[in-house]
């Protein structure tokens, strides 16, 4: 598969003319990071610096179910002044479009902005997005003005549907939440690369290690949402370092063209044909 | 309290009672929250901050607030 828009070479090494967008808003990150489960305010602000982000996904609980948060949103303001970066508010736990609908805007008065990460779950062990329900959420909340990054399958035709309604991205799985099994199914990731060509695809969920945001970027997406991986690792400001420097990776080899695989061997060294000790042993 | 004058709401999903006439605006400030700091919904429906002072509370009403939290 060949990469929608090659790049001159020469602008592989300027990160300025690879600028992707979200509703309008240009952005030079490709790693969008979750906050929750960090273990201490001091490190998820410290992985929030070290990842480079420039959006960062934070949600809604009821007010008497929370307990304090002990200041995790306080600090992630507060790197958000010093990074520059945005807030992308989601919908977590909604099991109905209507749910969902007034939850984000709830999201968008508490956080002051129109982007929703729209979540809207039909399983309760896979947490699989149910399609039905978040089509019919991502409709009326397009329609109410919001700009809606919608949490869905790597299904084509719902994929179709999505932007059809407005939704100006998509974020398929790679896996279930949580779950950091990586790219359990590239053949669907790789379709919608090839069918939606135009379209900014980013990978939400299922990422476990660097190499799989790698893989993500190699197949054409656009950018990964990840959150476990960096917070459930043993050091997670390293691990926001390294989840970066394998997004960079992964980008700067989409535009370099990954060469295509074959079921053949092809010499690397140019030997030529003749045999490298001429004549028999004695 | 009289019982004449008083409402039973569910809050967050649990009863709490409220004086007749109050409005979702002094529930929340009841509660002791800033009002920036929660968002609102009255019996399903996000109830936007602006319309709080004009949203008079009925018997049986189920309101729920919500304030910002990390998430993925």
């Amino acid at each position: 598969m060949e990469p929608r828009a090659r790049s001159p070479t020469t602008a592989l090494s300027n990160p300025a003319d690879d600028a992707w967008q979200i509703g309008g808003t240009r952005l030079h990150s490709r790693f969008l990071l979750g906050t929750a489960g960090y273990p201490s305010p001091q490190v998820l602000s410290d992985a929030i610096v070290a990842a480079r982000t420039q959006v960062v996904t934070v949600g809604l609980k009821r007010t008497l179910a929370a307990s304090g948060d002990n200041g995790f949103i306080a600090i992630v303001r507060q790197a958000l002044k010093t990074t520059g970066a945005r807030l992308l508010p989601n919908t977590a736990g909604c099991r109905t479009a209507r749910e969902a609908v007034q939850l984000a805007h709830m999201a968008r008065e508490l956080y002051d902005t129109p982007w929703i990460k729209l979540e809207v779950v039909g399983d309760e062990h896979t947490l699989q997005p149910d399609p039905f329900e978040l089509l019919a959420g991502a409709t009326q909340l397009v329609r109410d003005g919001f700009t809606v990054l919608p949490y869905c399958t790597d299904d084509l035709v719902l994929c179709r549907r999505l932007l059809d309604a407005g939704c100006p991205l998509l974020m398929p799985w790679g896996a279930p939440i949580g779950s950091g099994q990586g790219l359990l199914n590239p053949f669907a990731l790789r379709t919608l690369r090839e069918r939606l060509p135009e379209a900014t695809l980013i990978v939400d969920a299922g990422i476990g290690a660097p190499s799989h945001a790698a893989q993500a970027l190699e197949l054409g997406f656009d950018a990964v949402l990840l959150n476990s991986a960096v917070a459930q690792s043993r050091e997670p400001v390293a691990m926001a370092k390294a989840f970066r420097l394998a997004v960079e990776a992964g980008r700067q080899a989409w535009r370099a063209g990954v060469m295509a695989p074959q079921d053949f061997a092809v010499a690397s060294t140019p030997v030529g044909g003749e045999p490298v000790l001429l004549g028999d042993a004695p | 309290m009289n019982p004449g004058n008083v409402i039973n709401l569910m809050l967050d999903g649990r009863p709490h009672a409220v004086p007749a006439g109050t409005t979702l605006a002094e529930l929340v400030l009841s509660l002791r929250h800033e009002p920036d700091a929660v968002s609102t919904a009255r019996n399903g429906l996000f109830m936007a901050r602006s319309l709080r002072e004009r949203c008079v509370l009925q018997d049986g009403d189920a309101v729920v607030l919500f304030r910002p939290i990390v998430g993925g």
